[in-house]
């Protein structure tokens, strides 16, 4: 362990509490609302990055995992157990208190389950749902993987669009807040709006050391081993579909966790959560970042996803995240911030300055 | 349910499944000669028929069809010249992600020139209330437009891609770039042309199909995922079966009706697209010997 592993996740944390400050004495901070949201996205983001850009895989259909997350907190936490009291499931996790109860807006008491034992059924059914669609996704290739898992994520769509626990067009609202230890909540509430920003800083950063270390490890270098080739991989020994499958799997539960907060943050979640233009973003970030570059892709995914939650590009904003996906694989395959961009950035304006000087010196 | 109801569901599937027929021949056509699938491809027809529909206020059906059809393929030879072309890293991937911006681009540009509101094409014969009896099934004269239409693309490409100089040096590319570009054939335009192809079918479908289905900016994608769900089911490539694929899905899909709620008829042809890539990514008509020397 040297100072040297650390250094991005130092800068990282000051970066947040520099952005914190600055907008605090600018007198902005209704600005850490858009960025909280814009945390808790990039969570989603950086997953698919080692997905997309580590293992060389696609997927369209990583909305769908964020919504399944939110959704099942959603639907445990306004449903009302009250009249399922004396049932036994209830009543056990009643008695070992993962309950908890609310007011709603009507000034009615509900009952429901703690967010705490939402959380985890909502990462439980991710990973089901994750092997289930992985296992047989993840045999294919190109085309044939991008298309599938568009189509998986089109039948998350559809399904809830359709079904009236999901509350169909509308969605879920009312969502109570996510209570943590220390009497900190999750919640919308523009005057919890510093210690939401922390929090959400807290679990993104923690998500990063997570797969930082994983790319740096076994796993990593199988991942990347999987990018290069997959024949050569497998022949040298590496179980190219655990890994593949592994990858799969854990950026699901990324993309679940985030969906999770994001709605107890939001207090509501709708069927657009769950569409393909919300899955080619997140490609789309992962693309503008670099591909296999992690801190590009957080970075990239904090500002875009920031300037696009203020509304800054209005009715454009999917043509927005269209062009910028078009111009980077025409232009920047390796994304915009590499080392080699901004030598060739330098040699560009010394050629200049060259020029100039040899015009004067002629003149 | 009677017979005769049974018998209207499969005759409007079968109108319905040669549109998705013809959506996937255009991922056929392009797929043979670059080995990508243009995630475009739902767009063309969607913009074939909103230019269809804007042109057919000042002019004749007729006129309008054409020249929607025209500009439609000039865009097609577009989009191949200035972002398929100059590729510098044409990885599946990026090939992958450039089309799903043009896409999107389309489709925006689309929801700014026209507006998010439904449109509609004439009907070519008669108006939404004539119908015909066959065998006791009423359908709308526009779904005999489209049997015709699909039936007419289906027995010309055959011919093209059999009988021209140009067709068989497409085939030819699809076969094996490197051999076709030694034999002298600019693989090069021939993608564009695959292109242009595909933009024009894509047109002409989306125009027939208007009248019944509308046309929004968004449209295209559903047609698309189906259309590609029946590329699918006739293996990639392949046109012939395409078409049994076709008529399979828009039969399955309006007898769904009967057991399913309205709501879910999308995820049905999505569910069968996701088990086939699951189970038999080949497609249903592909011997075993053939699909072994594929990848997937």
């Amino acid at each position: 362990m040297t100072v040297k592993k650390f250094k991005p996740i130092l800068i990282l944390t000051a970066a947040m509490i520099v952005i914190q400050l600055i907008v605090s004495l600018i007198g902005t901070e209704f600005y850490l609302t858009q960025l909280t949201m814009a945390l808790y996205y990039s969570l989603i983001i950086i997953s698919l990055c080692i997905f997309i850009g580590y293992a060389g895989q696609i997927s369209l259909g990583h909305a769908a995992f964020f919504a399944i997350g939110g959704y099942t907190t959603a639907v445990l936490t306004t449903t009302n157990f009250k009249e399922y009291i004396g049932s036994g499931l209830i009543k056990l996790i009643h008695g070992i208190g993962l309950t908890s109860t609310t007011i709603d807006p009507y000034g009615k008491e509900i009952l429901h389950l703690s967010p705490w034992l939402a959380l985890f059924t909502a990462i439980v059914i991710t990973i089901i749902i994750a092997l289930i669609i992985g296992i047989p996704v993840l045999k294919l290739k190109g085309h044939y993987m991008a298309m599938a898992t568009l189509g998986f994520g089109l039948i998350i769509y559809r399904i809830l669009l359709g079904s009236k626990i999901f509350g169909q067009a509308d969605g879920i609202s009312n969502v109570p807040a996510f209570t943590m230890p220390f009497g900190l909540k999750i919640c919308g509430d523009s005057s919890l709006r510093l210690e939401n920003y922390y929090i959400a800083g807290f679990i993104v950063l923690l998500g990063i050391i997570i797969l930082y270390n994983l790319i740096h490890s076994r796993a990593g270098r199988a991942l990347r081993a999987i990018h290069g080739s997959e024949e050569a991989a497998g022949a040298s020994g590496i179980n190219t579909a655990k890994y593949k499958l592994f990858i799969f799997v854990l950026s699901a539960v990324f993309a679940c966790i985030s969906g999770v907060f994001l709605t107890h943050f939001f207090g509501g979640i709708g069927p657009a959560e769950a569409g393909v233009m919300k899955s080619v973003r997140y490609v789309a970030l992962v693309a503008v970042g670099g591909m296999a570059n992690i801190w590009g892709t957080l970075g990239m995914s904090l500002i875009l996803n920031f300037l696009s939650l203020r509304g800054v590009f209005g009715s454009y904003d999917d043509a927005f995240f269209g062009s910028i996906l078009i111009l980077f694989i025409l232009v920047f395959p390796d994304g915009i911030l590499k080392v080699e961009n901004f030598t060739r950035m330098k040699e560009f304006f010394k050629d200049l300055f060259k020029k100039k000087s040899e015009k004067v010196n002629k003149a | 349910m009677s017979v005769t109801q049974i018998w209207q569901y499969v005759l409007t599937g079968i109108s319905m499944g040669s549109i998705y027929v013809m959506v996937a021949i255009g991922y056929n056509i392009i797929y043979n000669t670059t080995g990508i699938i243009n995630f475009a491809q739902g767009e063309f027809l969607m913009l074939g028929a909103m230019i269809a529909i804007s042109l057919s206020t000042v002019m004749p059906l007729i006129m309008a069809l054409v020249l929607a059809i025209v500009l439609t393929t000039i865009i097609g030879a577009l989009m191949e010249f200035f972002f398929i072309r100059h590729m510098k890293k044409p990885t599946v991937l990026n090939m992958i992600i450039i089309t799903i911006g043009l896409s999107i681009m389309i489709r925006e540009a689309a929801l700014h020139i026209w507006d998010e509101k439904v449109h509609s094409l004439a009907y070519f014969t008669g108006n939404e209330l004539s119908s015909i009896n066959i065998l006791g099934a009423y359908v709308s004269p526009q779904y005999l437009w489209v049997l015709g239409m699909s039936a007419l693309i289906i027995i010309g490409l055959n011919i093209f891609f059999k009988h021209t100089t140009l067709g068989r040096a497409m085939r030819a590319c699809s076969s094996n770039k490197k051999a076709a570009w030694l034999c002298g054939i600019n693989v090069k335009n021939m993608v564009t042309i695959s292109f242009m192809l595909s933009a024009a079918i894509g047109a002409l479908a989306g125009c027939v199909i208007s009248p019944i289905t509308q046309t929004q900016y968004d449209g295209g994608t559903s047609l698309a995922i189906k259309g590609f769900t029946v590329a699918i089911l006739g293996g990639l490539g392949n046109n012939n079966g395409a078409l049994a694929g076709g008529l399979i899905l828009g039969v399955l899909e309006n007898l769904s009706i009967i057991f399913l709620p309205l709501a879910y008829k999308d995820a049905l042809s999505l569910t069968i697209l996701v088990i086939i890539l699951a189970i038999k990514p080949s497609g249903l008509f592909v011997k075993k010997v053939m699909s072994s020397l594929k990848e997937y």
